[in-house]
């Protein structure tokens, strides 16, 4: 079996054993070692897909295998990655080991829970290793259905009303989709008359009359930029993330908005480049909103879980600001910034999880002076906190600097204005995060009940000890991931700025 | 004609043989013991749908009035499996119900009955034998309907199939005869090259559509589906709403690709708006539902707006897709119809509300039940995902990409009010729900049939290879 599939092929078993598990314990131990296991094949592939680039395989996508699938529709089973893929899998596999750990309380129905679970994460590493449009979109969906029923069955709040909101806008946003893949799908044709294809890299190959691109590429990048929370359509995040349980708003923050910022780098722009120039400026326009009122949403918000819902949309839009400067720098700090903002706010979702669990609340004026009761943990908010205003150090500085720096290439008034004004999100940033930290951790102790809390368990060190320890990694030492997002990145920016 | 000939009729001779086993056989079984004739008729329809598996000649028969080949051969078998799903369905109900419904023997005589119609229908060779299976088709099921002798809705729901289905035969008997004016012929071989496009054939297509849209319960033709389906037992209206409906959009399939080719400039448009209408108003009127069997009868009327989907611009792909669909959505809706029935039978309770909390004493029941809807719905990975996939698809190589995108925006509203079904039985708390049922054997045989084809027949590539394969013969 290939080492892709085999991606596929581990949670599927993880899923049976849950199945078969009998009681509460071995069904969190079953889920823990399979995504553990999966975490590991993770790893591994990064390194197996560095030793192949080493030995001199160039192709735009290693470890390629197709298997036929519908032969009427050319539909294929074909999967394949390229660094870029490699680093987004690899950023899944934690965030799904992670949220496995900090979903360990015994909660109603763990069964399902982590069967639900695991199958969200499924569509999330299918989308990743699939080169067949079929296959993208068909996990797309795989990964969204399963968040109604975890949201709605397992969450707190209006529950009800998010999940459905959540499902409806990300399933309308797949609906759009769907027709822009038709549409790629219709007018696939290499020569007039001959067969039509799915495959990503034969469609990148023809050159789609600008006509056809016109219609379908805001199609596709609205599409996947729901899931991104491409303003106005981001209104399902906040909602969304604060009625989620916590393993759920750490996956979905984590690495399903960056199924969207993905998407749009691998579909939209990738197939579609004549119209990404052409109308790119309109989505920046819509992404410069959604950097700059995101932050601005934080500041006003009191829920913890909102503040950092809306701190996502600010981050993720700065991930699809960065791909639409289509240039080498830009776009591979928006892959940067994936991973950073993927660690940064599944840490931060897994500590309000906590935090919630002892307090009780997550209302940031009933907290005060928790870093008194559990220290561990009010550091690891902390150092969550400025990853994500980016001190220097931490993931998020590279990112955010690689994503200026990019942009700031382009020299045109346009360009430097909404550079400059992405910008300034920085520092609504630092305020929104300086206010919940020196609020709810530091000063004195507010309320009396607070004084028996207790600190960290181990299952709790473990999630913010593995995240803090990647996210200072991809700080420390950026170069290492920013080699395998360049180096992968050499056909997508010849398509956008043909020579 | 000889033996050999007749043997293309192989599939009606078997189920009239069997028709006629269940007549004497009532007469040694009695009154006391008419429950053992259940398990007798299974394994005789089974094995006939084994049976039927066996490959055909393609041919005519009755100088041209019948005829065969190895795509009717196919929707025939699919039309067993279905009705073979029904009958076993209905065992459960039929056990459950012995005190009240005595004619047990009968009521499967008469399913076969109307199965044979279906199978003449879709074979025949001209309007005569069309018209005859139609009726063979639709008329026994009216008695049917009104079987639930403890219900007034029932005797109503009958009356007002009778009635309805009488229109429209009625409606469709004037068009074949200003067909037969005005070419001269009622085979459908000599109609098509006789066909002249001028305003008279195009009123016949008009009269002949509108007859077979009745039974397809298309919009503006559509409301009798309610009443019909909300007053029926459940298991005769699974049996409508799928059964009935697939045969109809085949034969409608036939007409438009063969007869009335040279006008489908014209058929296309109507097929277009009527696609669009059903889609858009079964979706509206399914979402405010609280009758579970209304619900499902306007969800079956939005699916059929998808169905005409792929018969647009009657292209052989889109045909293979409306099979290939038609197959997926047998599986789905009577994984659906099963779970409604089960739990009507054993508690007539058939509301919305009723389901609430049902995941907690009905695991099993809920998740056939989210299945099917996430397979009427096209959620991936089960197999309804593929079949709208593929009807999509053939909309889009045509190029009409505004239809798409309403098609995919009704997909979108018709995922709310499914998940509204999956919110009852999952997310909503209740105080005392439905209790645990524990169904018979019989229905428990027609759900797990269910969940294995919703399951697996989503990653049958080469099945829709082969249907596209006999699909190009066709045109």
């Amino acid at each position: 079996m290939d080492i892709l599939t085999l991606l596929l092929v581990i949670p599927l078993l993880t899923v049976i054993a849950i199945l078969l598990s009998r009681n509460n314990n071995q069904v969190r131990i079953s889920a823990a070692v399979g995504t553990g296991v999966q975490f590991i094949q993770t790893i591994n592939l990064i390194f197996a897909y560095l030793s192949e680039r080493n030995s001199g395989n160039i192709d735009e996508m290693v470890f390629t295998k197709s298997v036929l699938w519908f032969k009427t529709f050319n539909i294929y089973y074909s999967v394949g990655v390229d660094g870029i893929s490699v680093a987004m899998i690899a950023l899944t596999g934690i965030v799904t080991f992670a949220g496995v750990l900090a979903s360990w309380k015994v909660i109603n129905l763990q069964k399902e829970f982590f069967i639900s679970l695991i199958v969200l994460s499924t569509g999330v590493f299918g989308f990743f290793i699939s080169l067949d449009l079929f296959t993208i979109f068909l996990f797309f969906e795989l990964a969204v259905i399963p968040m109604y029923l975890l949201i709605g069955i397992w969450g707190s709040g209006k529950k009800e009303y998010s999940a459905m909101k959540l499902t409806l806008m990300l399933m309308g946003a797949s609906a759009l989709l769907l027709v822009g893949i038709l549409g790629l799908y219709s007018n696939s044709a290499a020569t007039a008359g001959g067969p039509l294809t799915f495959n990503l890299l034969e469609i990148a190959k023809l050159n789609l009359p600008i006509e056809v691109q016109r219609i379908f590429f805001p199609m596709v990048f609205i599409g996947f930029g729901v899931l991104g929370a491409l303003f106005p359509f981001h209104t399902w995040s906040p909602d969304g993330h604060s009625s989620a349980p916590t393993a759920v708003s750490m996956l979905h923050a984590g690495v399903l908005m960056k199924m969207g910022g993905y998407g749009c780098l691998r579909v939209a722009m990738y197939l579609m480049p004549e119209a990404a120039n052409e109308m790119g400026w309109i989505f920046i326009i819509l992404t410069s909103i959604s950097i700059v009122y995101g932050a601005f949403g934080a500041i006003v918000q009191k829920d913890l879980k909102y503040i950092n819902a809306y701190s996502s949309v600010s981050h993720c839009g700065l991930v699809l600001f960065a791909i639409l400067m289509m240039n080498t720098t830009a776009i591979n700090g928006s892959v940067i910034q994936m991973i950073s903002h993927g660690l940064m706010t599944a840490l931060f979702f897994a500590l309000i999880g906590m935090i919630y669990e002892r307090t009780h609340t997550r209302d940031i004026r009933f907290m005060g002076g928790l870093m008194k009761v559990m220290p561990f943990l009010a550091v690891c908010y902390m150092i969550a906190g400025f990853a994500s205003l980016g001190l220097p150090g931490l993931s998020g500085f590279v990112a955010e600097m690689t994503i200026f720096v990019g942009a700031f290439m382009h020299t045109d008034t346009f360009h430097r204005v909404v550079t400059i004004v992405a910008c300034s999100s920085i520092v609504i940033t630092a305020v929104y995060i300086l206010r919940v930290v020196g609020t709810i951790l530091l000063g004195p102790v507010t309320d009396e009940k607070f004084n028996s809390i207790t600190d960290a368990e181990w299952h709790e060190k473990a999630v913010t000890v593995m995240l803090i320890v990647a996210i200072a990694g991809i700080g420390l030492a950026p170069f290492w991931l920013s080699d395998i997002i360049t180096q992968s990145l050499g056909a997508i920016i010849l398509k956008l700025n043909p020579l | 004609m000889t033996l050999e000939q007749f043997l293309l009729m192989r599939h009606e001779i078997i189920l009239v043989i069997i028709s006629v086993i269940i007549l004497v056989s009532l007469l040694f079984f009695g009154k006391e013991n008419k429950l053992k004739i259940i398990p007798v008729v299974i394994f005789l329809f089974s094995v006939n749908t084994i049976l039927g598996f066996l490959p055909i000649e393609t041919g005519s028969l009755f100088g041209g009035m019948y005829r065969t080949n190895e795509m009717i051969l196919l929707f025939k078998n699919i039309l067993n499996i279905g009705v073979l799903i029904v009958m076993v369905q209905s065992a459960g109900w039929l056990v459950r119900n012995k005190e009240h419904f005595e004619y047990t023997g009968e009521y499967f005589f008469i399913i076969i009955c109307s199965l044979i119609g279906m199978d003449y229908m879709i074979s025949a060779g001209d309007f005569l034998m069309l018209f005859i299976g139609l009726e063979l088709a639709t008329i026994p099921i009216a008695a049917l309907v009104a079987a639930d002798t403890l219900k007034t809705k029932s005797s109503e729901a009958g009356v007002k199939l009778i009635l309805s289905a009488a229109l429209s035969s009625g409606i469709l008997l004037f068009g074949i005869s200003i067909l037969y004016g005005v070419t001269g012929s009622v085979y459908l071989d000599s109609v098509s090259t006789a066909f002249q496009n001028n305003n008279l054939s195009v009123l016949a297509f008009i009269f002949i559509f509108t007859g077979i849209a009745f039974k397809i319960s298309i919009v503006p033709f559509h409301l009798w589906t309610a009443d019909v389906y909300e007053g029926a037992p459940v298991n005769i209206t699974s049996y409508l709403s799928v059964i009935s409906k697939a045969s109809s959009v085949f034969i409608l399939i036939i007409l438009l690709f063969t007869v009335f080719q040279s006008i489908a400039v014209q058929w296309d448009s109507v097929v277009i708006f009527t696609s669009v209408l059903t889609m858009t108003i079964g979706n509206l009127f399914a979402i405010r539902q609280q009758n579970l069997k209304r619900y499902l009868a306007f969800s079956s009327i939005a699916q059929a707006g998808f169905i005409m989907l792929g018969i647009v611009g009657g292209s052989a792909l889109g045909f293979s897709s409306v099979i290939y669909f038609l197959l997926i959505y047998i599986f789905s809706n009577l994984g659906a119809f099963g779970v409604v029935a089960v739990i009507s039978n054993a508690t007539g309770k058939e509301n919305i509300d009723d389901y609430n909390g049902l995941y907690k004493t009905n695991p099993n029941l809920s998740l056939v039940m989210m299945l099917s809807l996430f397979s009427l719905a096209g959620i991936p990975p089960v197999a309804g995902f593929f079949g709208k996939f593929f009807l999509f698809t053939s909309v889009a190589v045509q190029g009409n990409y505004f239809l798409l995108f309403i098609a995919v925006l009704n997909a979108t509203i018709s995922l709310y009010y499914y998940l509204l079904i999956v919110k009852a039985m999952f997310i909503n708390e209740n105080e005392n729900p439905i209790e645990k049922i524990h169904s018979d054997g019989y229905s428990k045989a027609g759900m797990v049939i269910c969940v294995i084809g919703i399951l697996l027949l989503g990653f049958a590539g080469s099945l829709f290879d082969y249907i596209n394969s006999l699909s190009f013969g066709l045109k």
